[in-house]
């Protein structure tokens, strides 16, 4: 393994509510959903409607503008509900799961054995194709293209976040297999990046056919845009592809087995969770169903993924498909007299100017609070602090907010997806929605160029 | 507490959409969020956990690190008072007397200031930005005690007005506001500006002079080569001596600077690099000393002592929204401030001191420099995608 690449900006949060390292599977529960909402740009058509009965595999929908796209049914039973909102847009299939459990039959072969396009083919009809994104934009990969590299992120450094070396650490063969399927659609390498800490129980070691790459350092060494442009930059035109290490063992169940393993390990975390843990479930589960009555009375967030880039969910709603956590904090909704003139000893900030930088190290039970009013960028560096790239965070937000298209790609635009940013947008003074103008500078790129 | 938060709630309504002080609804919120911070949450997707920081608190930080500079220049006021008269005075009398005399400068700015922004704050619909609460001191600090009210209310509406608001409000401006106030008193009205009078108490206004007592600072009296006039380097640093209210203690202010650096609220590369390039020009001039100019000998660690340059250093070039805002550009900012600081001081008759007009014109440089700097990491981006 080459020398550690050290983070040195960043900042990792510490949060009550860490998952204990206790499995509990929780099997098939009643109802399922697969959201196209949790897709970024995705136009979905719909192949079954309420009444059709589904196996695991099912084809649900597909991708308008790439038919080969194919989102496919998590459980066996029948479709209970196609839930829209405005303007008829899908925002949930469910399906009401029986006990049967029964599965759609894939290609089951040594992927070593098969080539690039029957690989491509059984990963599309599985339905986990959509487990493979793409940068630039962060969005679900072109299946017509060829990677220059693939990229797989063995740990997870924001708040909270599941170990994967706990998550996976039954599925090492099928993470194998996933490795050699996902090395024969790249003409580069599969690159696994590991953290000095994180990792340091060494499951990942024992991967073949794999580049490794070691980090150290805080959040966020583990998102992939840091960890591209720590390695080696990405520039325009180039494309790499990135998938989850929960996902690549799914991929190399589904070529070991022949089927489509909707199986996953997740975490329950936060301050607000009784008993923080592990489970495994079934994806597209009800929130409800995971937290049951494990969660502190009150008002509190349902947050699906971690507290940087998360989605705050109704507890009646489904685990998104991107997620491998659920956490759960107080909302912040009391107004305080005075709180920002307060000496502030329980409170979080980067800055030192409220006295809690005595106790660094602690734990601590933060709520959803802006702790200000929206203002224009006026104080300078803080970005820089927690941004660990090669590029200029605000000049290249002003950019987005004039959209100018021209600016935003000189400045690196097709390296910078939501996620890099989040930090920027927990310590910003300003309390600007940045994640969500990263995303809008994103969308004028992919339609200039559409 | 209960109490107020209630009675806020219920006169809220009157001031949403619909009800009849609708108009007034931004200077309602202004005043709500100064009394509180509100209970708003993180939207439903992003960032669901926020640093305490905001802008209030930033402010409030640099205020406080403005009281030493503010303390002792109220005390030195007094000093400089009795001197001036020949008494003696204990140290609450000398304090009592600076006391009055910047009460009413600092009443003056916020006031002025605060209605200027007041008056935007309906216009515009937005909730009152922070910036005038800094401002709002600043000014104060940077002129000379015997400037009249008048004076400065109508410098601090002008700044507001012209340096502020017609470019979009805190956070849009291009140059220090509060510079921009005192250069509008420096060009508007120079005769109360600069002197040797203005810079005691009462000494203007014709009160009886003992023997021997110069009004002038430090810096005038370089500029007009009187070498021996000028007060020990310990003085010097302590700051025993005339100037505007706030800028002689170098001591003050660098206890006002480790709270800002501490805190992670001011910019250490703004601040070193000024000094270091006032040292830097002072040294280059030191070299070059001619007999015409005897200024020119000052010893470069004094230029740092004397005037506003600490000050300037410290608190006006800090400014993010008027400084560079590359972390490269700071330090050729900084270093340019400090560097023209001191040659407008010293090869330019007209002008003894120099830091405003520097930081006035790196103010509008700060962006030329921050493009160079951008265009730099876009050229390296636009070679590395050709290799």
């Amino acid at each position: 393994m080459s020398k550690v690449i050290k983070i040195k900006k960043g900042l990792d949060i510490h949060l009550k509510g860490r998952a204990e390292k206790v499995l509990v599977d929780l099997g098939i529960s009643a109802n399922y959903a697969v959201k196209p909402t949790d897709f970024e740009g995705l136009t979905p058509k719909l192949m079954v409607k309420a009444g059709h009965e589904v196996k695991i595999g099912t084809p649900l929908f597909y991708d308008k503008y790439k038919p080969e796209i194919l989102f496919t049914s998590p459980v066996s039973g029948t479709v209970s509900e196609i839930n829209r909102g405005e303007r008829r847009r899908i925002l949930e299939v469910i399906i009401k799961a029986d006990e049967k459990s029964e599965y759609e039959a894939f290609t089951k072969a040594n992927p070593k054995d098969l080539q690039k396009d029957e690989i491509k083919e059984n990963i599309l009809k599985s339905g986990l194709w959509p487990a493979i994104r793409q940068r630039p934009y962060a969005i679900i990969a072109n299946p017509s293209d060829t990677p220059i590299s693939i990229f797989i992120s063995g740990f997870d450094s924001a708040p909270l976040a599941p170990d994967y070396e706990f998550a996976l650490n039954d599925d090492m063969n099928d993470f194998q297999t996933g490795v050699d399927a996902l090395k024969k659609i790249t003409d580069g390498n599969v690159n696994l990046i590991l953290h000095q800490e994180l990792n340091a129980g060494g499951l990942f070691k024992s991967i073949k056919n794999v580049e490794f790459h070691e980090f150290s350092g805080p959040h966020p060494a583990s998102t992939i845009g840091v960890q591209i442009n720590n390695i080696k930059a990405l520039n325009k035109g180039e494309i790499v592809w990135y998938v989850n290490p929960i996902d690549v063992a799914k991929i190399g169940k589904l070529f070991n087995e022949g089927i489509f393993d909707s199986t996953k390990i997740i975490a329950l975390t936060g301050s607000e969770v009784k008993m923080p843990q592990y489970f495994k479930i079934t994806d597209g589960a009800d929130l409800l169903s995971i937290v049951r009555d494990n969660v502190k009375s009150g008002d509190v967030r349902y947050i699906s993924g971690n507290v940087l880039t998360g989605e705050k969910l109704e507890k009646t709603n489904f685990l998104s498909y991107y997620d491998y956590q659920l956490t759960i904090i107080p909302e912040g909704n009391q107004p305080e007299f005075l709180g920002w003139g307060t000496p502030g000893f329980g409170k979080f900030s980067m800055t030192r100017t409220f006295f809690s930088w005595l106790n660094p190290k602690k734990e601590m039970t933060l709520d959803s609070n802006l702790h200000g009013g929206e203002r224009p960028f006026v104080v300078t560096g803080e970005f820089e602090k927690v941004f660990p790239m090669d590029i200029y965070p605000m000049q290249l937000l002003k950019a987005i907010i004039i959209e100018d298209i021209d600016l935003m790609e000189q400045l690196g635009i097709y390296e910078v997806a939501e996620e890099d940013f989040a930090l920027c947008e927990v310590i910003n003074t300003s309390k600007i929605e940045i994640q969500k103008l990263v995303r809008q500078g994103i969308n004028v790129m992919i339609k200039e160029f559409s | 507490m209960k109490a107020l938060r209630n009675y806020i709630d219920k006169i809220k309504p009157n001031f949403e959409k619909g009800g009849k002080l609708e108009k007034w609804q931004s200077v309602f919120d202004s005043f709500e969020t100064f009394l509180y911070v509100l209970g708003d949450t993180a939207p439903k997707k992003g960032a669901h956990i926020r640093d305490a920081i905001d802008m209030k608190r930033v402010m409030s930080v640099v205020v406080i690190a403005l009281v030493p500079a503010l303390l002792f220049g109220m005390w030195n006021v007094g000093e400089f008072h009795f001197l001036s008269l020949g008494e003696d005075a204990s140290f609450m009398e000398k304090f009592g007397h600076g006391f009055i005399r910047v009460i009413p400068l600092v009443l003056v700015s916020y006031i002025a200031g605060l209605g200027t922004e007041f008056v935007f704050v309906y216009i515009k619909g937005h909730e009152i930005e922070e910036g005038f609460l800094v401002s709002g001191l600043l000014i104060p600090l940077i002129l000379p005690v015997d400037v009249p009210l008048w004076m400065v209310a109508l410098a601090t509406i002008f700044a507001v007005i012209f340096g502020k608001e017609v470019f979009g409000g805190t956070g849009m401006n291009i140059v220090n506001p509060a510079l921009l106030t005192r250069a509008f008193l420096f060009f508007a009205y120079p005769s109360k500006m600069s002197g040797d009078t203005i810079w005691v108490s009462g000494l203007s206004g014709g009160e009886g002079v003992v023997d021997g007592f110069s009004g002038a600072t430090p810096l005038a009296s370089a500029a007009a080569g009187a070498m021996d006039k000028l007060p020990s380097t310990m003085d010097m640093f302590m700051g025993y001596l005339p100037g505007s209210i706030g800028e002689t203690s170098v001591l003050a202010i660098l206890i006002g600077a480790a709270i800002l650096l501490f805190t992670g609220v001011g910019s250490w590369k703004i601040m070193l690099s000024v000094f270091a390039g006032g040292f830097a020009m002072a040294l280059i001039l030191n070299v070059f000393a001619a007999d015409t100019n005897p200024y020119m000998a000052l010893p470069a660690y004094q230029h740092l002592l004397l005037g506003g340059f600490a000050f300037g250093a410290v608190f006006m070039a800090t400014d993010p929204v008027t400084g560079a805002q590359t972390e490269t550009g700071k330090w050729i900012y900084g270093f340019l401030i400090g560097f023209i600081a001191i040659i407008v001081r010293v090869v330019n008759p007209a002008y003894p001191e120099g830091v405003m007009m520097a930081i006035l014109l790196m103010n509008v440089f700060a962006p030329l420099i921050d493009h160079y700097v951008i265009q730099t990491n876009i050229k390296k981006r636009l070679k590395r995608a050709k290799a």
